[in-house]
């Protein structure tokens, strides 16, 4: 029996699956009044109220989507945030990143100011923000593409500087224009970097969304939250959390989708096959 | 005047310096040629033999317009030479191959970046000469070593240079690829009669491809300090030129040029 689900690559998601399990097993044995003699609170009733149930919870997911069906209207926003500010993000870091690579002389002149930005604790922007650009979507795509510029920003600049000086020389000596060096070598060059900035970005752009949420809204996911969360309704609270973090987990896998297909000239280790 | 163009060498180094300045440190400066001419005649193979380190690659990056000379003139074709050398096709030392571009795909950048109509069509043609026609859809790193310099071959060839310049292009290799790589590029370069200015620290190599030998004193500053037409009859064999009389003789009398130097590159890597 053990042979059969030995932790290996074939039985690799469910042994995956079964630690999400049991996590959830774990949380629900030490959180439902009534089950276990309390041993770190006074009654039984407050793991509960401070950690949520996980059966609750559930419920509470089930709501949102089949029973109320009032959640899309909030998960729509904050996604469409979240995308909004991924984009622009990411499109305007690979912009700058690929034009200060290529004019050093832009780059000495803006070195300081973006270092200045960069270590500056952004998310003090959102109320900024949120004056400029009303509390609606705006505000939120703002401080998320904030988030998201200089980590894509500075993948970009490193990966147009780390370019194969032989196959630069190379491409040049095979008659390659300016322009073609920018789309033939530059940019393929840089790409790796890039891929590895945008899982980092993807989970950036969703705090970008949902901390501007936080901070005034009327509709999204993190509006949600705060509501439940000012009622004490920690079930609720975590279920947003959930809900969120599945999204996020999806936004991310396509990007590896993407990077799995864009990427695959890279070497991957091979390994012999026994037989 | 065409016919002064016709005679013209097709490459010519006239009184070529290079002095490179640390970038940390600008007092610091190292001068790797020093006062080098060197002319390629068209159809000519020349190769360009010393010691290590003695400044080699720094030539062939000039004469590819990659690298402007401190002081001295460059001339092509007896055009004087701007930016970087449109007839002179380029075989590097280090990997060059577009790690993102299959096979076939880096045979064809050159001719992409050209704008041909079938580019494909000669890459895949090109790539059938050097014996890789079947691997035109693998990407560099599922190549050889040995592979990955028959790709570059392709790629440099592929454009019809007039002008080939190669910077030890198969030190890389086992000595039985190399052979047959050699034997190769002499094969190729008979058919089209192309100049060639060949680096390498081999002075076998040199001699059995070659038409003409420059010896270039130790670093910094070298020179060339010696010069050696090859007689040899050609359609030649690499591994089998090697031991004719003729052979050992010039192998004598460049090494006899050559040896002084040779040690004294040596002494100065052992010193620094």
């Amino acid at each position: 029996m053990w042979k059969l689900i030995k932790p290996r690559q074939a039985t690799l998601r469910l042994w995956q699956l079964g630690l999400l399990v049991a996590i959830f097993a774990v949380w629900h044995l030490l959180t439902k009044p009534g089950l276990l003699p309390p041993f770190m609170f006074e009654n039984d009733q407050q793991a509960a109220f401070f950690f949520g149930e996980p059966l609750k919870i559930f419920g509470r997911i089930w709501d949102w989507f089949f029973a109320n069906a009032d959640i899309y209207e909030h998960l729509w926003v904050t996604l469409l945030e979240t995308v909004l500010a991924f984009g622009i993000g990411t499109a305007l870091g690979l912009a700058c990143g690929l034009w200060l690579a290529l004019s050093p002389l832009a780059a000495a002149i803006c070195d300081p100011y973006i270092k200045a930005l960069n270590s500056m604790p952004r998310v003090i922007l959102a109320p900024i923000f949120a004056v400029w650009f009303g509390l609606g979507i705006a505000s939120k795509v703002a401080l998320g593409v904030t988030l998201v510029f200089f980590i894509v920003f500075f993948n970009v600049y490193q990966g147009v500087k780390e370019v194969s000086p032989v196959v630069l020389a190379n491409a040049r000596m095979l008659g390659a224009s300016q322009r073609q060096l920018l789309r033939h070598v530059y940019l393929p060059s840089a790409t790796s970097w890039v891929f590895s900035s945008l899982h980092t970005s993807v989970g950036l752009a969703f705090v970008g969304a949902v901390v501007g949420e936080y901070l005034g809204s009327s509709r999204g996911v993190g509006y949600l939250i705060l509501q439940a969360e000012g009622a004490f309704d920690i079930n609720t609270v975590m279920a947003g959390i959930l809900v969120l973090t599945a999204f996020a987990l999806g936004l991310d896998a396509a990007v590896g989708g993407i990077e799995r297909r864009l990427m695959k000239w890279q070497p991957k280790q091979g390994q012999t096959e026994k037989l | 005047m065409p016919s002064t163009a016709e005679a013209a060498p097709a490459l010519a180094l006239d009184g070529v310096s290079c002095t490179f300045i640390s970038k940390d440190d600008p007092g610091q400066r190292y001068t790797a040629v020093r006062d080098v001419s060197l002319t390629v005649g068209a159809g000519e193979f020349v190769s360009v033999v010393g010691p290590t380190g003695c400044g080699k690659s720094t030539l062939l990056n000039v004469a590819a317009g990659l690298l402007e000379p401190s002081t001295g003139s460059v001339q092509v074709f007896g055009q004087p030479l701007t930016g970087v050398n449109a007839r002179a096709g380029y075989m590097f030392q280090a990997e060059s191959l577009m790690p993102w571009r299959t096979a076939l795909q880096n045979v064809m950048a050159g001719l992409e970046f050209r704008g041909a109509a079938d580019a494909q069509a000669q890459a895949q043609e090109w790539l059938k000469r050097v014996g890789l026609g079947a691997f035109g859809d693998r990407y560099p790193h599922q190549l050889s070593g040995g592979m990955r310099k028959r790709v570059s071959l392709a790629q440099t060839l592929v454009l019809d240079p007039d002008i080939i310049l190669m910077d030890e292009p198969f030190s890389a290799l086992d000595i039985q690829t190399r052979q047959l790589m050699e034997n190769e590029v002499l094969a190729l370069w008979a058919a089209k009669k192309k100049a060639v200015l060949f680096i390498t620290h081999d002075l076998d190599e040199a001699i059995a491809m070659s038409d003409r030998v420059v010896c270039l004193s130790a670093g910094p500053g070298s020179r060339p300090i010696g010069e050696f037409a090859i007689d040899l009859p050609r359609p030649r064999d690499v591994a089998e030129v090697r031991n004719t009389p003729r052979f050992v003789e010039l192998h004598q009398a460049i090494w006899g040029v050559l040896r002084e130097e040779v040690l004294k590159g040596y002494q100065q890597q052992l010193a620094a």
